[in-house]
């Protein structure tokens, strides 16, 4: 996620002028009482939060927003997406007009300690990367000495590229470009060797390359950027709801819980899964719902590996690969908290 | 003494010919070498000009309609690599999507309300703009009530759901007005019985509006959160038009006014709002009122900029009006004074159909660029037209090197036809108001 100093600059500013935030402790409560969630969602991202030819908005993030519909509603179309740019989105949330924030924002120390936010999930590793050309034959960012790196004037990608060549010792040249549009059409029309954005954003970017299969995402990753949701800081009970949501759904695929199979797996023996799915235990009504809240979950939206894959894994254009965001036990970052 | 010449045979009796003028006197050559090359600095113009069109016009042509792709279901149609020859425009892309970009996220099934609302706003546009339209006082009233009413309705679902105590308070407050009015009329020595009926006709109309608003026709209830593309568009335009002009004629009329504190008044929201940039107004009105608003009483996402620009738009208009204002000579004043008009028979007999037919072009002139400017509350998430391009435009369905151009061409031309269409109007407006003008 690419933050302009000026976007944090308006929002420390804006944290300052409100002591509190609209300290709407009880967040389940209002959104019982509207009868529908606010998310706040991107204005356009590919994958994680676009409208479709019909307007539904679709994507990784705001599947989240579904998902926690679902166990409160059991109904994942109660919600009501609000587009926000990226200088508004956290303000949106102080002042109450959403009620979660689920708009691939980077969670950093700052954010989470002075924005009066907490965030309680990460729902995508994302990092910088490096795209180039097959037929140069380089198969690792360490090779890249003394290439050309097109990248957008201005944004941290521009300062961890920088601090990545220091740090190994490398030369290179920078071509920066005002807007991200530009930049790629200059890596496209071969004005330089690479081109680094976040990894996600490489994968979009290169299906609009004039030959997609000639360019290929090096493996390394530069810097951290743990996307996840916000909520406000101070209602515990909702971000509880925010955590577990996400969670259920990674421990759902852990456990091999699907869409298709989760009415089975309701009398399946393993206590695991049981506490998952509600037949054992009240871990529901613990965080203000229903015992089945799971269930509704994953009968509605899927475990994160089935929501992954439709948005921009495998099943859709980007064909993103798990990566870091695979399961623990497959050698990724995603570590299902146990319910228990 | 007289020479015997016989005339008859000296005077021709039938005419010549006419020669044809000189080739370069006449004929497209001659046309040419006065109005192209009269001169060698014109010459030389001509040429460079000739120059950048050749260089500009073939290129165009071949990117938007030559090398165009009018039919497809995703990105392999408009991609070079797959279909084997060069490819512009992506207008298959534009087909695909041109729902969302006119409805925006507005539920499919309830869609047909949003075409009633274009159809209502034409005919309002057409019966309004049309000078030989028939009853046009009607127009005005339907333009101005039975339209926004109706729009409402059809946009929101109506159906506000006032309750009992609103209806009750607004009696009371209606029964006050109606005597206050009656009272105020008895103390002037004016006809009590005109106070009364203009009274109650004010409280009908409002009454009526409300209960429309209040009536649950059964219609679904859509957000506004999910309207969006041209639909948003032309509505932030048509409100900021349609309130622009009459509240920018009172604050220029407050402006020169002779009374110093509705001057002073005046004066200081002129300056006020013109002083910040649009986008200023729409983020403080989008991202910082919510701040100090409690929470829940929050006006709606849509209404906010809407307000901002129609504010907006309104103090430039009155410095356009005050222009014109300015430009009637002070003898009109004086001759309207001397027929024993007072303040508002003068200004609205005699000074304001000049002074207006003067700016006519500065406040066409304002209208486009407002127009235009409806496209910045995209910046603030709301999805206009080209926000929803620009969102469509990074589906991945769709991802090819031309779709972004294809996107904003589309946009280009939804804007040039509007702005285009307003400015031929206005010339058609000015030549017939001009009429006893011409020299």
């Amino acid at each position: 996620m690419k933050k302009a100093i000026a976007s944090i600059a308006f929002g420390l500013l804006t944290a300052g002028l409100i002591t509190t935030g609209a300290s709407a402790q009880a967040t389940l409560g209002s959104v019982k009482q509207k009868g529908y969630l606010t998310c706040g969602s991107n204005t356009g991202l590919a994958g994680f939060g676009l409208p479709d030819a019909q307007g539904n908005w679709t994507g990784l993030d705001v599947e989240f927003c579904r998902a926690i519909a679902a166990a409160i509603f059991d109904d994942p179309t109660k919600v009501r997406f609000i587009p926000l740019a990226a200088k508004d989105r956290f303000t949106a949330l102080q002042s109450g007009e959403v009620d979660v924030l689920s708009r691939n924002s980077t969670v950093t120390m700052s954010r989470d300690t002075q924005l009066g936010l907490d965030f309680p999930a990460v729902n995508y590793y994302d990092g910088q990367g490096f795209m180039v050309r097959k037929k140069l034959g380089v198969s690792s960012a360490k090779e890249l000495n003394g290439a050309s790196i097109c990248t957008q004037q201005g944004t941290t990608t521009e300062l961890n590229l920088a601090d990545y060549f220091r740090a190994n010792n490398m030369k290179y040249e920078v071509v920066a470009f005002a807007t991200s549009d530009e930049t790629f059409k200059a890596y496209d029309a071969g004005r330089c060797d690479a081109f680094t954005t976040d990894a996600s954003g490489l994968y979009a970017e290169r299906l609009r390359a004039s030959n997609p299969d000639d360019h290929i995402v090096l493996p390394e990753i530069i810097s951290k950027e743990p996307l996840g949701p916000a909520v406000r800081h101070g209602d515990n009970q909702w971000a509880d709801i925010v955590r577990w949501t996400f969670n259920a759904m990674l421990d759902a695929e852990e456990l091999g819980v699907t869409k298709a199979n989760v009415d089975q797996m309701k009398s399946s023996d393993n206590p695991e899964i049981k506490r998952l799915l509600g037949t054992e235990g009240k871990f529901g009504e613990a965080i203000g719902l229903t015992n089945d809240w799971a269930v509704r979950i994953i009968k509605h939206i899927g475990n994160y590996g089935e929501s992954f894959e439709r948005n921009v894994g495998e099943g859709s254009k980007l064909k993103i690969k798990r990566g870091q965001n695979a399961l623990w036990t497959k050698g990724g970052l995603q570590y299902g908290l146990p319910i228990r | 003494m007289t020479t015997a010449v016989d005339m008859r045979h000296y005077v021709r009796s039938d005419k010549i010919e006419a020669s044809p003028p000189p080739t370069l006197s006449r004929g497209p050559l001659a046309w040419m070498r006065e109005n192209l090359f009269s001169s060698p600095l014109n010459a030389l113009l001509t040429l460079a000009v000739l120059y950048l069109l050749y260089v500009i016009i073939p290129p165009v042509v071949r990117f938007l309609f030559l090398d165009a792709v009018w039919t497809g279901t995703d990105r392999a149609a408009c991609r070079e690599d797959m279909v084997g020859h060069p490819v512009g425009a992506c207008w298959a892309f534009v087909v695909e999507k041109i729902n969302f970009f006119t409805y925006g996220s507005y539920p499919a099934p309830e869609r047909w309300r949003v075409n009633i609302f274009f159809l209502l706003l034409a005919i309002g546009v057409g019966w309004l703009l049309w000078l030989r339209a028939p009853r046009r006082d009607l127009g005005a009233v339907y333009f101005f009530w039975v339209f926004p009413i109706a729009s409402y309705i059809l946009l929101t679902g109506g159906n506000a759901d006032f309750g009992l105590g609103f209806w009750i308070k607004f009696a009371v407050v209606g029964l006050v007005l109606i005597g206050l009015l009656a009272g105020a009329a008895s103390l002037l020595g004016t006809s009590i019985r005109t106070a009364l009926i203009a009274a109650a006709a004010i409280v009908a109309a409002v009454g009526v509006t409300l209960a429309f608003i209040d009536w649950d026709f059964g219609l679904l209830p859509v957000p506004t959160s999910l309207w969006g593309g041209i639909l948003v568009t032309l509505l932030v335009a048509t409100v900021g038009i349609v309130f622009s002009l009459p509240f920018g004629i009172l604050l220029a009329l407050g402006r020169r006014s002779k009374l110093p504190i509705l001057r002073l008044a005046s004066v200081i929201f002129i300056e006020f709002v013109r002083g910040v940039p649009l986008i200023t107004v729409l983020i403080m009105a989008n991202t910082m009122l919510p701040l100090f608003l409690p929470p829940d009483t929050g006006v709606d996402r849509l209404v906010r900029p809407l307000v901002g620009t129609a504010i907006f738009a309104s103090a430039y208009m009155a410095e356009v009006v005050r222009g014109g204002l300015q430009a009637m000579p002070k003898g009109q004043y004086e001759g309207a004074m001397s027929l024993g008009l007072n303040y508002p028979q003068m200004m609205v007999f005699i000074i304001l159909p000049q002074a207006l037919r003067i700016v006519i072009p500065g406040i066409v002139n304002t209208f486009i660029g407002l127009f235009k400017d409806t496209s910045l509350v995209s910046v603030v998430g709301i999805f206009d037209l080209i926000r929803a391009i620009e969102s469509s435009r990074i589906d991945p369905n769709w991802a090819a090197p031309t779709i972004s151009y294809t996107g904003y061409a589309f946009a280009a031309l939804f804007y040039f036809i509007f702005c285009w269409g307003m400015s031929r109007y206005s010339i058609g407006v000015e030549r017939r108001l001009a009429a006893g003008q011409t020299r």
